[in-house]
């Protein structure tokens, strides 16, 4: 690469990261600021306050907010779980064995995560008050389940894929059981695929509005994205912009956290060499 | 330690295709046994039963005499060295050569003791903390190999291992294996579609076609008492020529003029009429070159030379001959069987470095017409085999053998 060449890469991608995280800085900024201070149309806040964070941690929000916040960690966990799981057992069918119907499984999953979730929002609001799970875990985590499922089973054939099968023989003639081989060599090399699509599941599922804001309707369930819709203002003349601003970067550091966390195991698992260079 | 019997081994696939078929091979304790024929012959297929990787279909697998049909892998006591070498990327050198143990719960020091004496074997001391990802070729190669015997296993087995190596390493490799299988004196079956590992290596060799025997035997039997058409094609490189021939009495008219067979070879050929003779190309010689007491042991031709390669210590000539269309047809029709590039009727003889034969000119060459052999050409049999002949030198090979691991013990022990 030449260095003018070099350089330019260097310019465009200043430009797409500030672009990226534009909204996010101005997120934060705002979450700095007091109620007068909001609409001042400046980046910066005059005043830097924590004002806004007492108050859904603490204060008059809290009580939104909190129980959200375990929602929404209980919920998406759980899910994103669950999801794997089903997922890790599809996916190495899908990878290892041949059998009918693998293309029509493959097909059907694409074809869930691409049907609108609105569109059954409204039946699924009828029948879940009919059978009880209206406003309940289980009530979100079942169509959590649909949002994820698809592009887990995706991502991890994608991954269970590319491992080279002939380790698990090698390690049965070396004298392992099926189960020690899929232990000892197969979890350790497809341990980077499950903890990549456990983020995107998780991601899917955090992210959700339209599951959580239809089908809860009290703290029981109600996860965060939800519940910022519901934020009041201190008084009923205030917008609550400020206290949102808070929690939506509350729920962005998990986020955050994760990916830096597992970002390194997940780069090292694909570039490792089984196999002869 | 253990010998592998194999009786009327049958390996269909799910397309009723037989891999292998009808394959009875004995394999002697101790012994060196190559299974070699080109791409898709069903040699992996045959390994890989023995191994128990895959399902027999029909026949007998007998390890150290038990049958082993229904045994899991690691019930039977056998390792392998796999094509891409299948390390644990996960795991250490030391741990991917430990896995074997490992798994046999061993105790650590018991652990470390062998290891130690797999990487003394294979020169791997300074590797074993890295990751099979960081190393070489060559040094993934001696990885596999450590894993493969730092366990007293009954066998190895070996799935083309050299192929992945460029030329050199493949050489120092070689030696590596052969000088490894004598110290040890285990059992080892090794495919290749290497020449020069399965002349080398082997005590015998198994050419497989099509997933049947042709010929098992050792390297010098097969080189100079092939059963047929196709062994004596597939073994020898640069490979045997094949010139159509008539039969009249006691000679042979070719191309390159008449060659007179002796008496136990004229009754062989005797109520043929057209043949075709394989001659190996150092058979041929510059006539000019050739010793006055050697001359006439053999006959002398003239024809024109298309090519010559000179390669320092030795050089070889192309020379182009006519044949009949049916037989060239059949010539092409093995040579593509056989993997080989040759498309077209030349044959390909040897002459002395220091020839000054050259391109595109007449001239003389001598032919040893002692070592000849006829083939039916529809059947591809060799007429002229010497049955005798050729178990004396798989004898001799088997007793130099013998020889050679009461050696190489000596030396170690
Ligand atoms: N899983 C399979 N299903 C169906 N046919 C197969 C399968 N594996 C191998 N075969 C067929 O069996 C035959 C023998 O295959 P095999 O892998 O034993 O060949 P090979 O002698 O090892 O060849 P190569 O030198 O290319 O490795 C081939 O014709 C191949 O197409
Ligand atoms: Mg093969």
């Amino acid at each position: 690469m030449s260095t003018r060449e070099r350089n330019w890469w260097i310019v465009a991608g200043i430009g797409i990261i500030l672009y990226a995280l534009f909204p996010i800085a101005w997120i934060v900024s705002l979450s700095f600021k007091a109620p007068a201070d909001i609409a001042n149309g400046q980046f910066l806040p005059t005043v830097f306050t924590w004002e806004n964070y007492s108050l859904i941690l603490t204060g008059d929000a809290s009580e939104l907010f909190l129980p959200a916040l375990l929602n929404s960690f209980g919920i998406c966990l759980i899910a994103t779980f669950l999801s794997c799981l089903l997922a890790m057992f599809a996916a190495y069918a899908i990878a290892r064995l041949d059998f009918p119907g693998k293309k029509i499984i493959l097909s059907t999953a694409l074809a869930v995560a691409i049907f609108p979730v609105i569109s059954i929002v409204t039946p699924l609001f009828n029948l879940w008050r009919q059978i009880g799970l209206y406003d309940t875990w289980p009530g979100l985590i079942i169509p959590y389940l649909s949002l994820t499922l698809p592009i887990s089973i995706w991502t991890m054939s994608a991954f269970f894929r590319e491992i080279p099968w002939e380790m698990e023989q090698a390690a049965q003639v070396d004298g392992a059981t099926t189960w020690q081989a899929f232990r000892k060599v197969i979890v350790p090399l497809a341990a980077p695929g499950v903890f990549t699509t456990a983020i995107i599941a998780f991601f899917l599922a955090w992210n959700d509005f339209v599951y959580g804001i239809s089908l809860t309707s009290t703290g029981a369930a109600r996860p965060v994205p939800a519940a910022l819709g519901l934020f009041s203002g201190a008084s009923q003349f205030e917008d609550p912009t400020g206290a949102i601003a808070a929690a939506a970067v509350v729920v962005t550091i998990p986020v955050i956290i994760l990916v830096l966390f597992f970002q390194r195991r997940i780069v090292a698992g694909l570039t490792n060499g089984a196999v002869k260079g | 330690m253990a010998s592998i019997e194999m009786r009327n081994i049958v390996k269909k696939y799910g397309d009723g295709f037989p891999a292998v078929n009808d394959v009875s091979l004995d394999i002697a304790d101790g012994e060196f046994m190559i299974l070699v024929g080109p791409s898709g012959c069903g040699k992996s297929t045959l390994l890989r039963m023995i191994v128990g990787l895959e399902d027999i279909t029909s026949g007998d697998m007998v390890i150290g005499g038990t049958r082993v049909n229904d045994k899991a892998p690691r019930d039977r006591n056998l390792s392998m060295v796999f094509q891409n070498y299948a390390l644990y990327p996960h795991l250490s050198v030391y741990e991917n050569i430990a896995f074997p143990l490992r798994l046999q719960n061993a105790p650590d020091d018991e652990v470390r003791k062998r290891v130690t004496e797999a990487a003394d074997v294979l020169e791997l001391h300074e590797h074993l903390d890295r990751k099979p990802a960081n190393l070489s070729g060559g040094q993934r190669q001696r990885v596999a190999m450590g894993r493969a015997i730092v366990r007293a296993a009954d066998a190895f087995l070996f799935d083309e291992p050299l192929s992945n190596l460029d030329a050199k390493l493949r050489g120092q490799m070689r030696t590596e294996i052969a000088r490894l299988q004598r110290r040890l004196g285990i059992t080892t079956v090794y495919v290749t579609h290497d020449q020069t590992e399965a002349m080398t290596l082997g005590d015998r060799v198994c050419v497989l076609r099509k997933g049947l025997i042709q010929q098992v035997a050792s390297p010098r039997e097969l080189y100079e008492q092939p059963v047929n058409l196709f062994v004596a094609g597939f073994i020898g490189s640069p490979p045997m020529n094949f010139l159509p021939a008539t039969v009249s009495g006691s000679s042979l008219e070719t191309p390159f003029g008449t060659i007179e067979l002796d008496e136990r070879r004229a009754k062989a050929v005797e109520g043929k009429e057209l043949v075709l003779v394989g001659i190996r190309p150092e058979y041929f010689e510059d006539a000019s070159l050739v010793d006055e007491a050697k001359r006439p042991l053999g006959s002398v031709f003239t024809a024109r030379v298309d090519v010559t390669e000179w390669l320092g210590d030795s050089q070889y000539a192309y020379i182009p001959y006519d044949a009949p269309e049916d037989v060239t047809l059949q010539l092409k029709e093995l040579s593509r069987e056989l993997d080989s590039d040759q498309l077209r009727t030349q044959a390909i003889v040897s002459i002395d470095a220091t020839s000054r034969i050259r391109e595109g000119r007449e001239a003389e060459f001598w032919l040893d017409s002692r070592k000849v052999h006829v083939f039916d050409p529809e059947t591809g049999d060799n007429l002229t085999r010497d049955a005798d002949a050729g178990a004396e030198l798989t004898r001799m090979a088997a007793q130099d053998r013998v020889e050679q691991v009461e050696q190489a013990r000596q030396k170690a022990g």
